[in-house]
């Protein structure tokens, strides 16, 4: 009360001569952080103009851009480099062979007390390993090539940080992180089954690549029933994702299960029955040898691929790969794991390691596809034109494999996918039909011309 | 149909709870789906999983600030909610709209429904199984996006359209900018077609599927391209024409059979329309005042009543609004065209297939925000 009582003490004559801001204000340039000034800035000058590019701006000549011409040299360049590699490695088959010599005659000279076969065992667990790795590095590198290629066909990036050039350990370090992931799995699961299915599944997917002719002298096996052989083992699969498909206890795994039962059993027959043609023209069922008869040249030019037979030979290639999508399980045909309807299919209820063996499954068919592919259609390692045979064998079966690798890239993302039913009726209806006309559509290149 | 499926062979029945955690369902909708074999049975939407109560907010709320919530309806296309909660107010409190307004609110309301429309595009994809035109659609739609944001600042919840007139004028370059992306569009819309429309897989997958009549599409209270899908050609804009639509040129786009494939494609045909309508509305675009003169800061309209519908992306949008003479509203019921459209789906699933059944749900392009609001 007294303090109150007391006067106000007299206003002292103000001179201020510049009015000093208060103190808890900063001047703005420190107050706004410096994105939030920008856009501030933007909006003050009264022009709001976008300021990330629009497609309009940069995409009517995509080569004014310095990066894309970069890319394209970079690219250029890797071909180039992989050629001229190629050319100076020449044949690999024939310095593998030699190698296999000096095993057998080490092990005879030095080892005298192992069994004879020991050396030839050791020689085959190589192979496999080689091989194994094949399908292990393939998922590596087509994993990253489908994000890319997806990407590109979706104007987007794809992953562009890990592994500094184009993302190129983006898919090696999802590998590791599925690794380390928790298997997470429903408690209901038929435990035993659960894991049991992505092993049923990729074993035989590996066993399957035993007779593929890398190049010439260049199969792990050279298989007189290669052919039936494959698959008989690819048959197999089926089980697996029917098995996950079941153990998973969820119901959209049992119908992505046994959707593709349904699926494999029947595009089984069109793909084995395309090649009956193939088959008895080349008349052998070991890859090695279907290969090596497409080699030479018609008209001194023209290559003698299957693809090239009229009529039979386009019939039979075009029922073939609809076919081999149809097995690898991706769009247009991938009912089995139908995002849109169930979830993720027979494998909606996996993860980490267990779901990633799917995944290495899948890419793993895909090579093997393309593998099958180059091998049936496009003569394997046999050169397009004569003077190209300077390039060795397995150079050429390298670039049409990648190349129909890219083919099923393509159709998974430009294709929507098929209904189960649909998918069934253009199986039995349109392509196991049209393979048998073809058998018979066959026979004068059988019985008439030897071409 | 179920018909055709032999009763002679009983097989267990399974009941699949599809959603509300589903990659298809477009949100949080589940749909509780018996299954014999692959053919269902019975379908029972359920809904309410995102209800937020925003009719109840809009009572404790003032006029101005309901406008924020009519935002979260239909989020994909916002513009059509402002618009149709301020053509309500505006009745209610007797406003006259500047013309320049009212250009800006229509042109920024039909480049929403592209915006939608591509939504829809790029999801319809993505059910029937192609990704890739999902991307194609987003390109598209971050531009129209980035036309939004220079007029007001948001990409998805805009806030845009105001008791009285619109927020904000358009900036300078905002028409040249727009202008552009029509013209660009224009293209792609032609790439669209070559991508999806006419896919042979897609047609097969859409074109005989999830047939919804006339007669059904009436009785079940359809609206907007659900159903002039089914050949019954009613559109808000033609029908019953509010803010500038009596002065512009423009189709009703109507589909034949009521199948999936007609619902999409009158999407994608309005699409073109809605370029037309921006273009007329840059051409047309008068100068003047952008806000009505004299909008109560706090609008205490006279008790009464007032309705107002647009044609929203997805329907008839309407708005029922009671003022009690108070700075809030008495009471707000929205029409949403999506919960509406939603329940054909127990009469149209019945019968079909599983893939069919995702074909049919995204043919009808729900938008869960809109149906729980």
């Amino acid at each position: 009360m007294a303090e109150l009582a007391t006067p106000p003490p007299p206003p002292t004559p103000a001179p201020a001569p510049a009015p000093k801001p208060p103190a808890n204000v900063m001047p703005p340039e420190k107050a706004v952080p410096a994105g939030i000034r920008k856009v501030f800035a933007k909006h003050t000058e009264g022009t709001l103009l976008p300021n990330r590019l629009w497609p309009t701006d940069v995409w009517p000549n995509p080569w004014k851009s310095a990066s894309y011409r970069r890319g394209a040299l970079v690219l250029s360049a890797l071909i180039l480099a992989g050629t001229g590699a190629a050319f100076f490695l020449r044949e690999i088959g024939v310095p593998l062979a030699a190698l296999r010599e000096t095993l057998h005659r080490f092990a005879e000279a030095n080892l005298p007390q192992v069994p004879s076969w020991a050396a030839e065992a050791v020689w085959i667990l190589a192979k496999a390993l080689v091989v194994l790795h094949i399908i292990l590095f393939n998922g590596l590198f087509l994993v990253w090539w489908e994000r890319k290629i997806s990407a590109h066909m979706q104007s987007r990036l794809g992953p562009i940080f890990t592994g500094k050039w184009h993302g190129v350990l983006q898919t090696a370090a999802d590998g590791i992180k599925l690794l380390l992931k928790e298997d997470a799995a429903p408690k209901e699961k038929d435990s035993w089954l659960h894991s049991l299915a992505p092993a049923l599944v990729f074993v035989p997917v590996l066993i399957c690549f035993t007779p593929v002719p890398w190049g010439r002298d260049l199969e792990a096996a050279n298989l007189d029933a290669g052919v039936l052989y494959i698959f008989a083992w690819a048959g197999l699969s089926v089980l697996g994702i029917v098995l996950a498909g079941w153990a998973s206890a969820n119901k959209y795994s049992l119908l992505g299960g046994l959707r593709s039962a349904a699926q494999f059993v029947s595009y089984e027959l069109p793909r084995s029955f395309s090649l009956v043609p193939l088959i008895a023209i080349a008349g052998s069922l070991s890859l090695t040898k279907i290969a090596g008869y497409q080699e030479g040249y018609w008209f001194g030019f023209f290559p003698k691929w299957f693809l090239f037979y009229p009529v039979v030979g386009q019939i039979s290639f075009v029922i073939f790969l609809i076919a081999s999508v149809a097995e690898t399980n991706r769009t247009p045909f991938d009912i089995a794991e139908a995002e849109s309807e169930l979830v993720g299919g027979f494998h909606t209820e996996y993860s980490g390691m267990k779901f990633s063996i799917f995944f290495l499954t899948e890419y793993a068919y895909v090579l093997l596809a393309s593998c099958l592919l180059t091998t049936f259609f496009m003569g394997g390692g046999a050169a397009p034109l004569p003077f190209l045979s300077v390039l060795p064998s397995w150079f050429w079966f390298l670039g049409k494999t990648l190349f129909f690798m890219f083919c099923f890239l393509w159709f998974r993302w430009t294709f929507p996918r098929f209904k189960i039913d649909r998918l069934l009726d253009f199986n039995w209806k349109f392509l196991l039909p049209w393979s048998f006309v073809n058998i018979v559509l066959a026979l004068p290149y059988i019985y008439l011309w030897k071409l | 149909m179920i018909e055709t499926h032999s009763s002679s062979l009983k097989t267990d029945q399974m009941f699949i709870n599809l959603g509300p955690q589903h990659p298809s369902t477009h949100g949080v909708l589940r749909l509780g789906i018996t299954l014999d074999g692959e053919v269902i049975v019975k379908a029972e939407p359920d809904v309410g999983y995102l209800h937020r109560g925003t009719e109840k907010l809009c009572e404790v709320r003032g006029y101005h600030h309901c406008v924020v919530v009519t935002d979260r309806w239909d989020y994909v296309s916002a513009m059509t909610n402002n618009l149709v909660f301020c053509l309500a107010a505006e009745k209610l409190m007797g406003l006259e709209i500047p013309a320049r307004a009212n250009y800006l609110r229509v042109a920024m309301c039909e480049l929403n429904r592209i915006a939608s429309h591509l939504l829809f595009f790029g999801t319809y994809g993505i059910d029937i199984g192609a990704f890739t035109p999902f991307l194609h659609a987003f390109r598209e739609r971050e531009m129209v996006l980035d036309l939004f944001e220079m007029v007001c600042g948001a990409r998805m919840t805009y806030n845009y359209i105001r008791l009285g007139g619109v927020m904000a004028d358009a900036p300078p370059g905002w028409a040249d900018k727009t202008s552009e992306f029509l013209k660009y569009f224009k293209t792609k819309l032609r790439e669209y077609d070559d991508l999806l429309s006419f896919n042979p897989i897609f047609l097969d997958r859409t074109k005989k599927v999830g047939i919804i009549t006339a007669e059904q599409a009436l009785d079940w209270g359809l609206s907007g391209p659900n159903l002039r899908g089914s050949g019954v050609s009613y559109d808000v804009r033609k029908t019953f024409p509010y803010s500038i639509y009596d002065k512009l040129d423009f189709k009703v786009c109507v589909g034949e059979a009521g199948s999936c494939w007609d619902r999409y494609y009158v999407r994608m045909r309005e699409m073109a329309e809605s370029v037309k309508i921006v273009e007329q509305c840059l051409a047309a675009l008068p100068s003047g005042d952008i806000m009505a003169k004299g909008v109560a800061k706090i609008p205490t309209p006279l008790p009464g009543e007032a309705y107002a519908h647009v044609e929203g992306a997805r329907g008839d949008l309407g708005i029922y609004l009671v003022s009690d003479g108070t700075s809030c509203p008495y009471r707000l019921h929205v029409r949403a065209p999506s919960y509406i459209n939603l329940a054909i789906l127990q009469e149209a699933l019945v019968g079909l297939r599983v893939a069919d059944m995702i074909a049919v749900l995204g043919s009808i392009d729900i938008v869960l925000g809109e149906v729980d609001r």
